[in-house]
């Protein structure tokens, strides 16, 4: 299988009809730039033929039409595409807020991750509330974000079984990540906390509140207020 | 506007179309009909564009009424349909007068029927498709299955009836097979010599839990090494991810875009289509071709969706 490697860039054909762009090896600050650029860039100038993109930590899956592209030749294309990227000027996330309700029947796992680390839940609030996440991509489902870094105090495995069913607004965390669930779907992530905030609304403009790249915090809020911003 | 009142909805029927690729950066997967050759030959029969929309029925299907009347075709599996009292053939363009109705029962081949109707189901469309996503409870009608009393309504069309029909040799080229075949997946290389030969040699049941998102595979364990340092990336349609458990799946239409767990295997283009036909308990087993040879099918099979000969009138 072609695994060509140069500048640290690595190509992997996924199916007949797919390519895995790796431009980097690990979650890496660097690694994300680069992911954001490429996509951008795909964005901006689109490759006849390619049909969709998923970005994620450290690759783009680039889908495309196999009547008119194959790996050889995308992967040719695309090199020039890479060969851009350190050049390329990208402007900063914007800086957004997610209002949270944290613990009570919201955050049902906020006790329990508490005191897996030794702290009060006031205290794993606070921890996860004084950190500026970082968009590193949306995947999963519709509007669904992966926010990093979780601060290492805070980092906790997945449950053992995941939930049939998880509440929209849901704030999660998994590993050193956390996000937001934007819809009722099962999941393994340990709830701490809900928020007012649709993370997608198809009725709007922008369908996602979240886009890749954006800075994100957490701002606790208390049940009255979480139902003052649900009620809009 | 022509309408279709919906007197039972069926087990599972969605309004589904071709779909809607390109939004993967927010994460939504492109859904779209499971088979979606089924839908375009249907489209063909009743003189749609290919990519209308149509009903998508699985496994048991509903009761249909049609008081202005519609011209109809019925492709993929076969679900015993009756227009009144009589039955209706499948891939044949059919007239329905006003105030007839269709009514179909469980399949009695694979799993999914399609009805395309002349002119389209008319539904608003979200983000480019009428496609239902049922997860996210967006596109198609109201962004989820029929249910009884819905009232759909029916795009103009007014072209008048022509008797249409899929060629039965095409036919054949099209039909069930219990092999399919597949491509390395980008983390093949993780799997042991003995699991990619348990893989492949071995037979896999569709498990019970299986839907449009992905298909839950029993058979031969299948045992992977290192997924806890496997970093989440965009996942294919027709990847065949195996999860610590060993069950592997088949992320299907309505997929989640990205994953965190090593593919073995994914399903060729020319194949996608055949997934869409299975139900729970089938058996199904994987073969191994060159990428050149998945592209060389798809571009065989999409020349002969084109031609001419296709549809016989």
């Amino acid at each position: 299988m072609q695994t060509a490697q140069t500048d640290g860039v690595r190509f992997q054909p996924a199916s007949d009809q797919s390519l895995l762009v790796y431009l980097g090896e690990q979650i890496s600050p660097a690694a994300h730039q680069r992911v954001r650029k490429l996509l951008r860039l795909l964005e901006q100038k689109p490759i006849a033929g390619v049909r969709n993109l998923n970005p994620a930590y450290c690759s783009v899956l680039v889908s495309f039409d196999v009547v008119r592209l194959n790996h050889a030749r995308l992967e040719e294309i695309l090199r020039g595409y890479i060969r851009r990227l350190d050049a390329m000027r990208i402007p900063k996330g914007r800086e957004l807020k997610i209002p949270t309700c944290y613990g009570g029947e919201f955050g049902p796992d906020l006790s329990e991750v508490a005191s897996l680390h030794g702290l009060t839940p006031e205290q794993a609030i606070e921890l996860h509330a004084s950190v500026t996440y970082t968009v590193y991509f949306l995947g999963f489902v519709p509007g669904f974000a992966y926010l990093g870094e979780l601060p290492d105090a805070l980092a906790t495995p997945r449950l053992d079984s995941p939930r049939r069913s998880t509440p929209p607004g849901s704030v999660g965390i998994a590993g050193n990540q956390t996000g937001v669930y934007p819809f009722s779907t099962p999941g393994g992530w340990r709830l701490i906390g809900r928020t007012p905030v649709a993370m997608f609304r198809p009725d709007r403009k922008a369908i996602s509140f979240l886009a890749i790249g954006d800075r994100v915090r957490f701002t606790p809020i208390s049940a009255a207020q979480f139902a003052a911003l649900e009620r809009g | 506007m022509k309408t279709i009142l919906v007197r039972a909805p069926g087990l599972l029927t969605t309004v589904q179309d071709l779909g809607r690729p390109g939004f993967g950066p927010i994460g939504v997967s492109p859904s779209g009909a499971a088979d979606p050759i089924s839908l375009r030959v249907g489209n063909r029969l009743v003189g749609n564009k290919e990519g209308a929309a149509g009903l998508e029925m699985m496994l048991l299907g509903g009761t249909l009424v049609f008081p202005q009347g519609a011209i109809v075709a019925l492709t993929g599996s076969d679900f015993g349909a009756m227009l009144d009292d009589v039955n209706v053939a499948l891939g044949t363009a059919v007239q329905v007068r006003p105030g007839q109705t269709l009514r179909f029962g469980p399949t009695t081949s694979g799993a999914r029927c399609y009805l395309c109707v002349q002119g389209g189901i008319a539904v608003k469309s979200f983000l480019g498709s009428a496609s239902t996503h049922i997860l996210s409870g967006l596109g198609g009608f109201e962004g989820r299955p029929l249910r009884k009393d819905d009232v759909l309504h029916i795009g103009r069309a007014g072209k008048r009836f022509r008797s249409r029909k899929i060629a039965r040799q095409a036919l054949e080229n099209f039909s069930r097979r219990k092999v399919l075949r597949v491509t390395p997946g980008p983390e093949a290389d993780w799997f042991s010599d003995s699991s990619l030969r348990a893989f492949y040699a071995g037979t896999h049941r569709v498990g019970e839990q299986s839907n449009r998102m992905g298909l839950r595979l029993e058979g031969p364990g299948i045992s992977q090494r290192g997924a806890s340092d496997m970093i989440t990336e965009g996942v294919s349609l027709g990847a065949i991810q195996v999860p610590n458990g060993g069950s592997p799946i088949i992320l299907f239409v309505e997929q989640q875009t990205t994953g965190g767990y090593p593919k073995i295997a994914n399903v060729i283009s020319a194949d996608l289509h055949r997934i869409g036909q299975l139900r729970p308990r089938d058996e199904v087993r994987f073969e191994q071709v060159t990428f050149d040879q998945a592209r060389a099918l798809l571009i065989e099979q999409e020349k002969l969706l084109s031609s001419r000969e296709l549809i016989v009138e």
